[in-house]
């Protein structure tokens, strides 16, 4: 059954996409959203029956080989498909939560310029992100890698009669182009060492070939995780992903948090075996990602755009799934994933409810007040932030970061440990900043005094589901996937485990109340702090997110700039050119000799033959 | 016939030139640069006719006979030029004469 | 017969176009019934060969024709097909229907004329492809240019204020010319060379493949050839006079320019550089690889920077076509298939986007990106289109281009490592050029709101057929592969065989020591 079904669940969108994308505008807005979230429901069923079969089956990994794509001598690539534990588990997410964001788009995206066109792009999105967890060799992973950039540079520019729009989308797909660089390269290394580029096959030779610790299994790791860093904006690759929320707020949700961004988790715990090989880089890793998640609370924290605020949550929790790569403990991050799609995708939906329905106010400054006018956008929001910030118990956001927390403990990594509890009082701090801007206090623009609630199920039923999801019952949804993973650290230990979940719902918690203390009751204190002195130079380099994007702008783009304009009159041909130049030169000197006067001729007959004399007598010719 | 010796009479030859090649140097009016080229021929003819009866050759005298009837047709074309130039221009000064300039 | 067939559809046809212009649109017609019998021919000689079957190594043709011409000097009329002149022979069919298609509204003076040099310029191509007598393949190779100078000259656009299509069609002329030139003397050279060994005056390639040369002797003749292809390609210190002539050329002269012109220079590379050349061309290797990543970077580069949408289009060939370089001396059948999948790609995406650039001019009369913006929703299915032609220029995986840079870098890395690792960093500029185009071009503020005229069935097709070739040749690169596979494994060989047999040379130790090193 799997055969015939697996290629479904990148077909059906595909499907979509091809028809969308030819009916060049002739479907009404009704029909084009019933093709769009039509095609991403089948996949999604698609998706449910094989993980039926699976769930209920053998459970051991199956491909399906479609054909090969590519056969020179032995570079022989195929189109085939591997269906495990993992790529389940993140089909499902895609396919899931895709759907529900398909659905939820219908509504936010009504009456907008280019329906078409915006689902035409999302189709082929899931369809290339289920093809890069599907891909059982690395070149059809890069296909999907590469499209689902090509996607999101699409949908980030998506109104694209903004410049600045058009600015950050360009800025995502350069980006992240570099860290692609770097994962070809690293493509390069493993099939010039293993003649492969079969996933499976590439882990159990690299496993006889290296030792652990071995210089290229570090070198392949850290090109490998050049590529992850890109897509998934962590450190220091991360400045596109604010800029990113320029596009449609489902868009945000479904690409910029549920699942593209979080393919670099998925590539590195994919390819954990080469990591583990390189014990060095697999700590970098964790140590890029504490770093991120701290970098991005603080950023959080200043933010006044609702969707950015999200955008650096999204980059610290994408951070916390690095942590727990880094420390060995690839299932918790995994969870984490999942339980975060849930939990963001659900924050960024009730965001662009938000949104929608103050016509288009993003700004937390002038928003408040809303929580009786838009009570299920509240109610979505609570939860959401709840699990956002791990409420004790009750969230399946809790569940998951304290695993992480948990792991990073049995692996002795202090350092990472106090990171993670730190950025989980951060999490709190702006989740609260951000749900009592939003809802508490009152309104403070005609847009939110004005509010009307958004109806129907298209709205409703997606919030619902999601909001459902990123409770405890999403928790339960935990994959198993100890067949996939080495064990993870604290695996067999449970000294210290429950410590550990106190302390974090202690700092959990901590951070909400504080958080409530101070956004409830000390706003008008904080307004004077952040206004001027200390507090205001800590708001302006967190509100810049500590300036990268500034330092790459002077670094790397203005000196590009620089040099493009410096060759634009493509100074080699010019020198080519001089050539020309010459004979152009010698041809002005020569007509100046033909002056056209008699003598002249004359006296230079004479002269030339009596040079011509001179060295024949001279030669000795007599 | 032992008169004159050969250099003398190449010496001669030579100066003739030399006051052709100056008239045709020096010399504004069409006419005279004309003249000065009759000198010219004639003195490289005079140096034909010189080596020739030097050494008891005919060729000489053959060439000579060939710079005459070249220069009679230089002479003929020559004139039929500058008899168009002076309607064209009208003027015989040769520095006027110059539109083939680069 | 069929080969010389081949070369004399398109003369034949040309002549008839010039004839034909008294009744109307005639020539248009003829011209287009003309590449149809070239593709078609193309196309059965393809289905007809079996490619798998030819013995790997030796220079084995498919179909072979052998007549005498001036025995005297030994010149033979000979011409032969193999897998690789078979593709780029389809290529040329299918792209000259594309130029004659694309000038259908555009030429409306002189038509007849237009198209008798427009076949002329494919016929020559064709020829190019096929002879395998150095003569005839030189006889072929300076026919080109004459038709394409016109073309460039007579139906170019002069930029107001600017240069003028003249000038762009004399720097065109002089550059190939010269290097023509210099192929001339080497071939010369090479022909007395042979003749001094075995006391055999032949123009013959096969005969010519077992000169042995002395090494400094065998270098000079190896740069003779390959500045002359190096023009063509171009490799980037001689790529002065592509820009100019893509800039001033009318759309089917771009769309030949850039699909088919360019790749003779790489075809001469594998046909005549290489395997006559062997040690030469690997002592050669690592400085021919530098001048590709050079090109990459320096066309890259100034892509960036253009305000001419063809011009910006042409600096990007520039860029692609480093890549070619660096598969095609890389010495690795997997690079060298990757260079021809990315040459057929190249062609076709760049002739795409030079349409597309034809189009935008019938509609704006500007090339000047800085006066469109915002054209996404005015154009119908256009941009559309567009961003599939884009995408294939950044090398999106899907398309044929992808496979093409993704074969040469994959085959390259074992042999020069530190040239795939820069020529990869351009692939982050090519993302930058590619993204400015769309940018410029269909996003931002519309400068007018009214729509413009959609495509009508002509351009649709034109635009689908080839934007669906490289989606093909992206997925389903094999029949591609499989038909080349044989040529490519022997010009491998040769360039295997002196780096396997002496090492002792300067250029091929020190690829020996990078092998070694990995």
């Amino acid at each position: 059954m799997t055969e015939s079904l697996l290629p479904l669940t990148f077909l059906l969108p595909l499907a979509g996409t091809l028809l969308l994308a030819f009916s060049a505008g002739r479907l009404g807005e009704r029909s084009v959203v019933w093709v769009g979230t039509g095609s991403i429901a089948l996949a999604a069923l698609v998706t449910a029956s094989l993980g039926a079969a699976f769930i209920l089956g053998e459970q051991s990994p199956q491909t399906v080989n479609l054909y090969t794509w590519i056969a020179v001598g032995d570079f022989t690539p195929g189109v085939s498909l591997t269906l495990d534990a993992l790529s389940l588990t993140m089909l499902s997410v895609i396919t899931g939560v895709g759907f529900l964001i398909h659905w939820f788009a219908g509504w936010y995206m009504r009456g907008e310029e280019g329906m078409t066109r915006f689902y035409t792009y999302m189709n082929l999105f899931v369809f290339s992100m289920v093809l890069l967890v599907l891909a059982d060799n690395l070149l059809l992973l890069f296909l999907g890698w590469e499209g689902v950039g090509l996607c999101s540079y699409l949908l980030i520019g998506y109104y694209y009669h903004n410049d600045s729009n058009g600015g950050a989308a360009m800025k995502a797909f350069i980006v992240t182009r570099i860290g692609d660089v770097f994962l070809a390269v690293g493509l390069f290394l493993l099939f010039a060492q293993f003649g492969t580029l079969n996933i499976a096959e590439l882990l159990t030779r690299a496993n006889e070939a290296w030792s652990v610790g071995e210089p290229l299994a570090q070198l392949t790791a850290l090109l490998i995780l050049g590529g992850a860093l890109g897509k998934s904006a962590q450190l220091p690759l991360h400045t596109w992903l604010a800029d990113a929320m320029a596009g449609p707020t489902p868009v945000s949700a479904l690409i910029h948090a549920a699942t593209m961004v979080t393919a670099g988790v998925y590539l590195i715990a994919r390819l954990h075996g080469i990591f583990e090989l390189a014990p060095a880089v697999l700590y970098l890793v964790g140590v890029i990602g504490a770093l991120t998640l701290l970098m991005a609370g603080f950023a959080a924290l200043a933010q006044t755009d609702i969707k950015r605020v999200l955008a650096y949550s999204t980059m610290s929790q994408i951070g916390y799934m690095f942590l727990a790569l880094g420390v060995g403990a690839y299932s918790a991050g995994i969870f984490h994933l999942v339980t975060h799609a849930f939990f963001k995708a659900l924050l960024f939906l009730a965001a662009g409810a938000v949104i929608v329905c103050c016509h288009h106010e993003q700004d937390i400054r002038r928003l408040g007040g809303l929580r009786r006018r838009l009570p299920l956008a509240y109610l979505s929001f609570v939860v959401g932030g709840a699990a956002l910030a791990a409420l004790p118990l009750v969230t399946a956001g809790f569940y998951s970061k304290d695993e992480i927390l948990w792991q990073a403990l049995a692996a002795e990594q202090q350092g990472l440990l106090v990171a993670g509890l730190l950025g989980s009082l951060l999490t709190g701090l702006y989740t609260l900043r951000l749900i009592v801007g939003i809802f508490h206090g009152k309104p403070n623009s005609e847009a939110a005094k004005k509010a009307k609630a958004g109806r129907g199920l298209q709205h409703t039923v997606p919030l619902v589901v999601l909001a459902v999801l990123s409770t405890l019952l999403g928790a339960w949804l935990r994959p198993d996937l100890s067949a996939i993973f080495p064990a993870a650290p604290g695996a067999d230990a449970h000294s210290g485990h429950t410590a550990v979940q106190l302390i974090a719902s202690a700092t959990a918690i901590a951070g909400i109340l504080v958080g409530a203390w101070l956004f409830l009751t000390q706003g008008p204190k904080l307004a004077r702090l952040v206004a001027g002195g200390v507090g205001g130079f800590f708001w302006r380099w967190w509100h810049r997110a500590f300036g990268f994007d500034g330092l790459y702008d002077r670094v790397l783009v203005r000196p590009f700039l620089t040099v493009v304009c410096g060759l634009r009159r493509d100074w080699l041909d010019a020198f080519c050119g001089l050539a020309g130049q010459l004979a152009l030169a010698l041809h002005a000197g020569l007509s100046r000799s033909q002056n056209g006067q008699l003598r002249h001729y004359a006296a230079a007959t004479v002269v030339g033959a009596t040079l011509i004399l001179a060295v024949l007598v001279m030669l000795g010719y007599e | 016939m032992n008169g004159i010796p050969m250099e003398h009479g190449l010496m001669v030859a030579a100066a003739l030139f030399a006051i052709g090649l100056a008239g045709l140097m020096f010399r504004r009016n069409l006419m005279f640069v004309l003249m000065s080229l009759e000198i010219m021929l004639n003195a490289a003819g005079l140096a034909f006719i010189v080596g020739s009866t030097a050494w008891a050759e005919p060729d000489g005298q053959v060439m000579y006979l060939m710079v005459i009837t070249l220069a009679a047709a230089e002479a003929s074309v020559a004139l039929a030029l500058v008899l168009q130039i002076y309607r064209r221009f009208k003027s015989l000064d040769v520095d006027v004469v110059s539109q083939l300039r680069g | 017969m069929i080969l010389a067939g081949l070369i004399l559809i398109p003369f034949l046809g040309g002549l008839l176009c010039w004839q034909g212009e008294r009744f109307g649109e005639a020539p248009r017609w003829i011209a287009l019934a003309t590449m149809v019998a070239v593709l078609i021919t193309a196309l059965a000689l393809w289905a007809g060969a079996d490619f798998q079957l030819a013995d790997p190594g030796a220079a084995a043709w498919l179909w072979e024709l052998r007549l005498p011409w001036i025995p005297r000097f030994g010149i033979e009329f000979h011409l032969a097909l193999d897998g690789l002149s078979l593709v780029l022979i389809a290529l040329t069919g299918f792209l000259g229907i594309l130029a004659v298609l694309c000038s259908w509204k555009e030429v409306q003076e002189g038509i007849g004329f237009f198209h008798l040099n427009l076949l002329f310029v494919l016929g020559g191509v064709v020829g190019v492809f096929l002879a395998v007598d150095l003569f005839l393949f030189f006889v072929f190779w300076e026919m080109m240019l004459v038709p394409m100078y016109f073309l460039i000259a007579l139906w170019g656009h002069s930029e107001p204020g600017g240069k003028t299509s003249t000038y762009a069609a004399v720097k065109f002329f002089i550059y190939t010319q010269a290097g023509g030139l210099l192929m001339l003397a080497a071939i010369l050279a090479l022909v007395f060379a042979h003749q001094a060994n075995t006391g055999e005056l032949t123009f013959s390639y096969e005969a010519l493949l077992a000169t042995t040369l002395s090494n400094e002797l065998a270098l000079v003749l190896m740069l003779g050839f390959f500045i002359a292809f190096a023009v063509k390609l171009p490799v980037v210190p001689l790529h002065g006079w592509l820009p100019d002539a893509h800039a001033q050329a009318p759309t089917a002269g771009s769309v030949d320019l850039a699909g088919i012109l360019l790749k003779t220079g790489a075809y001469g590379l594998l046909r005549f550089a290489l395997p006559l050349f062997p040690e030469a061309s690997a002592q050669f290797a690592p400085v021919a690889m530098g001048l590709g990543v050079l090109g990459i970077f320096y066309g890259a580069v100034l892509a960036c920077g253009q305000t001419n949408i063809k011009r910006l289009i042409a600096y990007t060939s520039i860029s692609h076509m480093g890549f070619v370089l660096i598969g095609i001396y890389s010495g690795s059948t997997l690079a060298l298939q990757g260079a021809l999948v990315l040459m057929v790609a190249h062609g076709l995406s760049a002739a795409g986007l030079f349409v597309l650039g034809g189009q935008l001019y019938e509609r704006l009369h500007t090339r000047d990106m800085s006066q469109m913006g915002g054209l996404w929703g005015r154009l119908g299915s256009l941009p559309g289109f567009s961003l599939g032609f884009v995408a294939a220029a950044l090398g999106m995986p899907g398309t044929a281009n992808f496979v093409g840079e993704f074969m040469v870098l994959l085959g390259t890395f074992p042999t020069a490592p530190w040239i795939v690792v820069l020529a990869s960093g351009g692939l982050i500029l090519s993302a930058i050029y590619a993204l400015t185009l769309m940018q410029k071009v269909y996003f931002g503020p519309a400068q007018k709101s009214a729509p413009l005229p959609g495509l009508d069935p002509r351009e649709y097709s034109m635009l689908l057929g080839t934007f669906a070739l490289v989606l093909l040749f992206g997925l389903f690169p094999q029949p591609l592969l499989d038909t080349t596979s044989t040529v490519m494994s022997g010009v491998q060989g040769l360039f295997e065989a002196p780096v396997a047999e002496a090492p002792q040379g300067g250029g091929t130790s020190e690829m020996t020591i990078d092998r070694g090193g990995l």
